[in-house]
């Protein structure tokens, strides 16, 4: 019995090569992400954000993780060290995991040989995120308890309960362009899209897809696992250094993977509008700026919404996310089975 | 309120029932009505937080059209006011360059931080240092305990010490700190800008 189809056709070597350049991709995109929440939110906020070090602050993301990855890997007595070793890497390797599903782009051919510009094309890719996304929570819950800290205890607890709150809606939220597309892979979804992006029918499934995916990425104003104000830093309150860098990583590694989620699912990955065709090779420069707004949108909300109190997010997770969640899915359910 | 309230009119005399004429009671114009928020759990509710969720991001967009208010600091200075209250200053007559100061203490005495160190020492016709009979031999102010407060200035009998604008006054060490008669003396190095008129 196969659990899952891969449309593997790709030589060896091209799938090595491949996988490289997408963790070198992801790994360049990160630091630009990071320069760009504190310039925009910067200017949002009537200043400039970091403008000291290098051209206009360029550079200041790499001092960051210089400065972090020269730190001494320092441990709590009282924590767990294998897990609190291990955790942080957890998060990391969960969220360059599901970047691999993300397509950049269709079938090209390069060298003579077919790629599909993407790490592996699941006949499960909703399902695959989902997989990684439930692993991605032990990375929280493990960092969050092996510190042996309350705070990040406490942290760890509620991004537990968040995690799990939210997903339940956010995966109910994309049952709706499931059912529609009618086929589980991520290329198939898209090329479902080419009448219309389903942003469009399914426009209360992006709303919701959206919103679960702020809780998700533990972003504002869902960020409780992190909550300054009463946690100190939250899970991550006794991490420092290059561990710390990588559940900062791995944040917006998040951030990116969700932003490239909901430009595949609802805004027609590598197809552009008003039936332009362009070259392959344009393909992942489409969904790279389209990735680039929803990373814009995380953070224009970032430094808009204040934080919900926990029983806020609680109840608009259960009460209101969840049944509109299902509503959708039903209502997509029979106008399919009737217009079909 | 009162003013705006009329009183019911008195009661009749006589045993009838009393009527009370009382006209609409108006608030005036400082009362302003309260809006509450739509009960939660609604639907007016869920639409309220949409449209204000999306009324909120609409400022923060505009924020970024605005500018910044940022002074970026070493390269750009707040002006300071013409009285500003900075690093002192000691001085000497413009035209014979005597030292104003002539020894007298009044500062030392005034300071509430006591943190001027005055030695004086009699002028004589070889060695004539101030104006007076006397001049200060040391003049030592220590900045770290000087809360810049200018009571010296005020107390100064010969406007020997003012309070200069430099307010640039960090050091790596406690001791460099101690600023002595000849460094009040020097002209200072002009780092503060001074506000213009009206600025």
């Amino acid at each position: 019995m196969t659990l899952a189809l891969v449309g593997y056709y790709e030589a060896w070597w091209v799938q090595i090569l491949k996988a490289i350049v997408i963790f070198a991709v992801g790994l360049q995109l990160v630091p630009v992400v990071l320069i760009a929440e504190r310039k925009i939110m910067g200017r949002m906020q009537g200043r400039y954000g970091p403008n000291r070090v290098g051209p206009y602050g360029a550079l200041q993301p790499l001092a960051d993780i210089l400065k972090l990855l020269t730190k001494e890997q320092f441990r709590p007595t009282t924590s767990v060290g294998f897990l609190f070793a291990i955790a942080p890497l957890i998060s990391i390797l969960t969220a360059v995991a599901a970047f691999a599903i993300i397509p950049f782009g269709n079938v090209q051919h390069i060298f003579g040989e077919r790629v599909g510009l993407y790490g592996v094309d699941v006949s499960i890719g909703p399902l695959y995120l989902f997989a990684f996304g439930a692993i991605a929570f032990y990375g929280i819950m493990l960092g969050g308890w092996s510190s042996g800290s309350k705070y990040s205890f406490l942290g760890a607890m509620r991004g537990a309960a968040q995690l799990i709150s939210y997903e339940v809606s956010q995966g109910l939220a994309l049952v709706g362009v499931i059912i529609t597309a009618q086929t589980l892979s991520l290329t198939g979804i898209v090329t479902a899209q080419k009448g219309m992006w389903y942003f469009i029918p399914q426009f209360f499934g992006f709303l919701i897809f959206l919103t679960a995916s702020f809780a998700e990425t533990n972003r504002a104003p869902f960020d409780l696992t992190e909550a300054d104000a009463e946690l100190v830093g939250g899970y991550n309150t006794e991490y420092g250094g290059g561990r710390f860098a990588s559940y900062y990583f791995a944040e917006y590694l998040n951030v990116l993977v969700v932003s490239g989620i909901v430009t595949t699912v609802f805004f027609g990955g590598w197809l552009l509008p008003f039936g332009i065709h362009p070259p392959g090779w344009v393909d992942p420069i489409v969904v790279l700026f389209k990735m680039s707004l929803f990373t814009f949108f995380f953070i224009w909300v970032r430094a808009t919404l204040p934080r919900l109190r926990y029983d806020q997010l609680m109840s608009f997770g259960w009460k209101v996310l969840l049944p509109l969640a299902t509503l959708n899915a039903l209502v997509t359910a029979i106008l399919v089975v009737v217009t079909h | 309120m009162s003013d705006e309230h009329t009183p019911a009119t008195d009661a009749p005399e006589s045993g009838a029932p009393a009527t009370l004429t009382v006209e609409r009671w108006s608030p005036g114009a400082d009362v302003v009505e309260v809006l509450r928020p739509p009960a939660p759990g609604t639907g007016r509710s869920a639409w309220r937080t949409f449209v204000e969720t999306a009324r909120g991001l609409k400022t923060t967009f505009g924020r970024m059209a605005e500018g910044t208010n940022t002074i970026q600091y070493p390269e750009e200075k707040v002006p300071v006011y013409p009285r500003f209250r900075g690093r002192h200053k000691l001085h000497r007559f413009e035209d014979s360059n005597l030292e104003k100061c002539v020894g007298c203490s009044l500062c030392a005495a005034a300071c509430p931080a006591d943190c001027i160190r005055v030695v004086a020492a009699e002028n004589t016709p070889e060695n004539r240092v101030s104006a007076g009979e006397r001049y200060a031999a040391v003049y030592e102010i220590n900045l770290s305990r000087c809360i810049f407060c200018g009571y010296c200035e005020v107390a100064c009998p010969f406007d020997a010490i003012t309070m200069g604008h430099d307010y640039e006054l960090s050091d790596y060490d406690r001791g460099d700190l101690i600023f002595t008669k000849e460094m009040l003396l020097a002209e200072p190095l002009e780092r503060t800008p001074l506000r213009r008129e009206g600025e």
